[in-house]
């Protein structure tokens, strides 16, 4: 009954704006991220990488290095073995090539070595026989018969010929006559769009260190976002059993999505196996942006026709993205994304995942749906200017609400877009006046969400305090949030409560901290874990009393007999009940395991002011303000950093983030110089409007907040950069050179 | 490599160490003598992760080396706390959620305290400016421009 969990109450600690558990340690520098461990006899790995987009490895020759004083293991792909499955295969020749460079930046060798400096000597002394082959970069160009093929045998049965072998999947969503709808519209606007590929941007560089024994057993120590996940993907690439691989989750430096899988730990892992020593292997953030998950680029085509008085009468959208060398994973979830805020009669998109020479893509926040969704709001932008109409009225009018059939096929349930929508209406920023050169955008956001494989152990000390076990990476103050609902159930203080991240030896599996579900599913499995405790709780009070355990019930922090033979029992606190476990049956603790469905989906509203400097073609952002539906906000805090970050991230990505590549297929701006994100100096206070839309998949309506923050902003910022400078943009990022090139064509 | 001997100060505490010639600060501290608070997000000075003090000066210790450590006086965010006692803006930043993964906190701290004691009054402009070589990509700096400027008020009435 996933989608009956809420039940109105009213809250004492949740919303609350407590302080995070790990502040002290973040600013004090004691947090321990990624590359701050150490180990006894720990030597130091590091990755020899391709400089060629597309490349036969003939040979390696590393006798060399391993000739060189202080160098303890070298390892190339022939030290793994293959992988039956495509998806591992993937994963793993992603982190190793195997036979070819798949791109600029793939790795082809490792070092170990007793010290960085010698790590880097040794690098140099391998000897790898490259046959350069040609390669393609482009969406459109892969996807064209007779371009480079980055892999053969990956296309599947449903993409129709007459395509390169790069386009692998092909997938297709909506209902409705298309055809009859245009035929009612009073104007159709068809448009094509681009947007250049970009990085997650995390500040901290992936970083590891690994432990294998001679007896087959492993500790690893990483900054991932799924240590659980880490170890399923190192043991089948190792060969090692789950049981034998213990992974650590350090503190994480930021993540966005991109640390979602491995790129070093098996390397690190097979070094350390190779050396008989730890072995700490840090990325350099060269490394980063070659090498691990920038997110798609994409080219796409929009069609969409509307009445005079503004209602959407038919919309089309095909949507083609490159994931990099191997089959994307982000496709689906833009095509099925793009028109998810309309209540539509007649609706399709179609999606094509195309391979070229980059790097593999990793999630990145709302994956695939920022660039459907800014090529479909930049369209509906422009029929609202034609026919003179206002923006957000024209959007209230084809909202999706609840019972809408949802243009990727589910009805939605309660859904908070129309008072999100609202809200943006009736904030003083949309009436605000413009000036010179300046103009306003706005745009919708929505992300699915997810649930997931969770487990939540709390244990209840004999001090009265509680202890929680959970098993996700704490990304931006979930330890806070679920240490806040674990005290509005027990009704005990939040500073009571203590909230670890455990590693995988002492929990059941957790998935990924992806999909915004930890505050939803960890939040829900910990809600369930207090209530299996408070049962437990009052069991023993029965006991203590002598009367039944129906006859108990949980009150403000205590056990009181309830009904009308319970008897006169003064209340026995949390601390109380602890206090004599011991006598009343031993440790009391409350568990709960749950593969969460329910996650209830989640809409955003973006509003910006923008003015354009004509001479030099620069976008100041002037004003900007997020109006986003948690459901329920927890910690207010964090929900809105979860906004502001997102739609920063989203400003990045829409003005100056690109990936660009040279006619050597390689990577040219691989530095935080050159790939530019946003930068204080760059951005205004980001507003934020909270609206609670109770998800009835949660007891406390809470809705994952973390990814529909970066959607709307790119065409939010498209919208109000053509509406500054008269003329409609139609590729990212809009750049200082992009918009002078657009000026100068008028 | 021959290495260097290196006599310096960090946060108050005479420090010895060798190096390599090429070795960075950022290195040394992290390495050598456990101060792993300084970050390494980049390796070119454009993160500011690293950030920390040399004889007063806000510099990368990524971009200074080891043996430029000689005679000088380092302050990195391990020594911004007096003791259990937090720095108004190590506080500030806790109470006003201006982290999010924390790990360009550092960083940020040691480069807004520089700049506090330069200017205990800064505009949000000024601040926005100085700020600008120390990225953060979490949080959108919304929280961080409003932590700093309640710690420098509190300082300033101090």
């Amino acid at each position: 009954m996933s989608l009956d969990e809420y039940r109105k109450r009213e809250f004492t600690q949740v919303g609350t704006r407590v302080r995070r558990p790990d502040g002290v340690d973040k600013v004090t520098g004691r947090a321990m991220y990624g590359a701050d461990a150490t180990a006894p006899g720990m030597l130091w790995g590091r990755i020899l990488r391709s400089p060629h987009a597309h490349a036969r490895i003939r040979s390696i020759d590393a006798s060399a290095a391993l000739a060189l004083k202080g160098v303890k293991a070298v390892v190339t792909a022939a030290d793994f073995a293959v992988p039956e499955d495509d998806f591992t295969r993937d994963v793993q020749d992603n982190c190793m090539a195997r036979g070819r460079a798949l791109y600029d930046g793939h790795a082809v060798a490792a070092v170990a070595a007793v010290d960085q400096a010698t790590a880097r000597a040794a690098l140099k002394l391998i000897k790898v026989d490259y046959e350069i082959l040609p390669h393609v970069t482009d969406v459109d160009a892969a996807m064209q018969p007779g371009a480079p093929v980055v892999q053969e045998g990956r296309v599947q049965e449903n993409v129709p010929k007459g395509f390169s072998d790069n386009v692998t999947a092909h997938f297709e969503f909506g209902h409705g006559d298309l055809d009859a709808g245009f035929a009612k519209a009073d104007k159709i606007v068809e448009r094509s769009f681009k947007t250049a590929a970009t990085h997650q941007g995390y500040i901290e560089p992936h970083a590891c260190l690994a432990s294998v024994t001679s007896d087959g057993k492993a500790d690893l120590w990483c900054c991932t976002q799924g240590h659980f996940y880490v170890r399923t993907l190192c043991a089948e690439i190792l060969g090692m059993e789950a049981s034998q691989l213990r992974v650590t989750a350090s503190e994480i430096g930021g993540g966005f999505g991109g640390k979602t899988t491995v790129f070093i730990e098996p390397v690190a892992l097979m070094l350390s196996k190779k050396a008989g020593r730890p072995v700490k292997l840090v990325m350099s953030r060269d490394e980063v942006f070659r090498a691990t998950g920038p997110t798609v680029s994409s080219s796409s085509d929009v069609k969409i026709g509307m009445t005079k008085d503004g209602r959407i009468t038919a919309a089309q959208a095909t949507l083609r993205y490159q994931g990099g060398a191997f089959p994307c994973g982000t496709t689906e979830f833009g095509t099925q994304a793009a028109f998810a805020a309309y209540d539509l009669d007649a609706v399709r998109t179609y999606g094509w995942s195309v391979m070229t020479n980059r790097p593999k893509e990793a999630a990145y926040r709302a994956p695939g749906a920022p660039v459907a969704i800014y090529a479909v709001e930049s369209v509906v932008d422009e029929l609202c200017q034609h026919f003179g109409l206002d923006p957000l009225d024209v959007r209230l009018k084809n909202a999706a609400r609840k019972g809408t059939k949802s243009s990727y096929g589910p009805t939605f349930p309660d859904i908070g877009l129309v008072a999100t929508l609202e809200a943006a209406k009736a904030h003083p920023h949309y009436k605000a006046p413009l000036g010179p050169n300046q103009g306003r955008g706005l745009s919708c956001g929505f992300w699915f969400n997810f649930g997931g494989n969770t487990c939540v152990s709390l244990n209840v000390n004999t001090d009265g305090t509680v202890g929680i076990t959970e098993g996700n990476p704490d990304i931006g103050g979930s330890r806070a949030s679920i240490s806040l609902m674990a005290a509005e159930e027990l009704g005990i203080p939040y500073d009571n409560i203590r909230t670890i991240v455990a590693d995988t030896s002492s929990l059941g599996y957790n998935d990924v901290t992806d999909g915004s579900r930890v505050t939803f599913a960890v939040g829900l499995a910990t809600i369930k874990a207090a209530r299996d405790a408070v049962r437990k709780m009052c069991a023993r009070a029965a006991k203590i009393w002598g009367i039944d355990e129906e006859a108990v019930q949980w009150k403000d922090g205590a056990a009181v007999p309830a009904g009308p033979n319970a008897g006169k029992f003064p209340p026995m606190t949390l601390a109380e009940i602890a206090a004599v476990s011991a006598e009343t049956g031993g440790p009391i603790a409350g568990h709960y395991e749950v593969n969460a469905d329910g996650a209830g989906v989640s809409f955003g509203v973006h509003l910006c002011d923008v003015e354009v400097d004509r001479e030099t073609g620069a976008t100041k952002v002037l004003r900007y303000t997020v109006f986003q539906d948690a459901g329920k906000a927890v910690h207010p805090d964090y929900v809105e950093g979860q906004m502001q970050g997102g739609a920063v991230q989203g400003i990045g990505w829409a003005l100056n983030e690109e990936y660009i590549y040279g006619p050597d297929g390689r990577l040219q701006n691989p530095t935080f110089l050159d790939y530019r994100v946003p930068v204080a100096s760059d951005l205004p206070m980001i507003e934020t409007v909270i609206l609670e839309i109770p998800n009835p998949g949660h007891p406390y309506g809470v809705r994952g907040v973390g990814e529909t923050g970066i959607v709307p902003p790119l065409a939010a910022l498209s919208n109000a950069v053509s509406h500054a400078i008269g003329l409609r943009m139609s590729e990212l990022p809009m750049s200082p050179p992009r918009i002078l090139k657009a000026l100068g064509g008028s | 490599m021959t290495k260097i001997h290196v006599s310096t100060t960090i946060n108050g505490d005479a420090h010895e160490f060798l190096c390599a010639p090429d070795e960075t600060l950022l290195d040394v501290l992290r390495n050598r003598l456990s101060l792993t608070g300084a970050k390494e997000g980049c390796g070119t000075g454009d993160c500011g992760a690293c950030s920390v003090t040399v004889n007063g000066r806000l510099v990368c210790s990524c971009l200074v080396l080891g043996a430029e450590a000689e005679g000088a006086e380092i302050a990195t965010i391990e020594g911004m706390a007096d003791g259990d006692d937090l720095h108004p803006l190590q506080r500030h930043f806790i109470d006003g959620a201006a982290l999010q993964c924390g790990v360009c906190t550092p960083g940020i701290l040691v480069a807004a305290k520089a700049l506090l004691e330069k200017n205990p009054d800064p505009t949000d402009e000024e601040l926005r400016y100085w700020l600008a070589g120390n990225l953060c990509r979490c949080t959108g700096y919304d929280k961080i421009i409003r932590a700093v400027q309640a710690a420098a008020a509190e300082m300033r009435g101090a």
